[in-house]
């Protein structure tokens, strides 16, 4: 359920930031095999969605060869003020959510 | 009659079991890479270019693999990347991930960590707002293999 989440606080009004997200989650391929030859299920997250004062401006769909805990950075034009909400969806119900404010002058 | 050793190495040559291999079919293969790429492209042209991979080119682990995305594009509301597919050739399935971006994005750029379960061909195709393709391909050697290990 951790999630780091790295968004500027303060921006200038027009900036280009980077934001950068990283989650903790297996993401177990469901091609691997025990030692006893049973399959392991697969688990992962299959979605991701980043949205900026509810407006959506970033999503990923991510297959399993996503390396385990997820980390992607993407950018933004800084518009105003108020909240990045972060959301991860995967197999089994998985849901998270993070999120991070930034002021913009 | 004792064997002689002429007749012992016969009998053993005429004998040798042929060893019985059954591979596992977890490799994608780059008809199921095509049928991919196609899944998103439909029939339009792949032009080359405009779009730059950053991966390096020899990598020790296949379980988590640095790599960059960026697309040449000024992300303006009447030219903007709409988004960006990332495929390999020989992981288990084709397909590592859907990048959806807007002209608020302002760059296109994208980066993750990937798994790669052979050395092989990762390709990067971005689709711009006039539904124009532009791919790039990178080859990546790859030391330790993901994906397939045993869970121990």
């Amino acid at each position: 359920m951790a999630a780091l989440i790295n968004v500027p606080s303060k921006a200038k009004r027009g900036d280009i930031i980077e934001i950068r997200t990283l989650t903790s989650h297996i993401m177990e391929t469901g091609f691997r095999h025990t030692m006893d030859g049973a399959l392991v299920p697969r688990d992962i997250i299959t979605s991701f969605t980043c949205s900026y004062n509810g407006t959506e401006i970033f999503r990923a769909d991510l297959f399993p060869a996503i390396a385990a805990n997820p980390y992607l950075s993407f950018f933004t034009i800084a518009r105003e003020s108020g909240k990045l909400e972060f959301e991860w969806i995967g197999d089994n119900g998985y849901a998270s959510t993070a999120s991070a404010s930034i002021t913009v002058e | 009659m004792p064997t002689t050793r002429r007749q012992f190495l016969y009998l053993a040559a005429s004998v040798t079991v042929i060893p019985i291999v059954t591979p596992r079919a977890l490799e994608a293969t780059p008809a199921m890479l095509n049928t991919a790429i196609r899944n998103i492209v439909g029939e339009a042209p792949i032009r080359t270019g405009k779009v730059k991979l950053d991966i390096p080119p020899l990598v020790e682990n296949g379980n988590t693999v640095p790599m960059t995305v960026s697309v040449t594009s000024p992300m303006t509301a009447d030219d903007y990347v709409k988004s960006i597919h990332v495929f390999n050739e020989k992981n288990p399935q084709p397909n590592i991930g859907n990048f959806y971006l807007n002209p608020s994005s302002g760059r296109a750029q994208v980066s993750t960590r990937i798994r790669l379960a052979d050395t092989q061909r990762v390709v990067a195709i971005a689709r711009l707002s006039d539904d124009s393709f532009w791919q790039v391909s990178a080859d990546i050697v790859v030391t330790l293999a993901a994906c397939t290990e045993e869970v121990n």
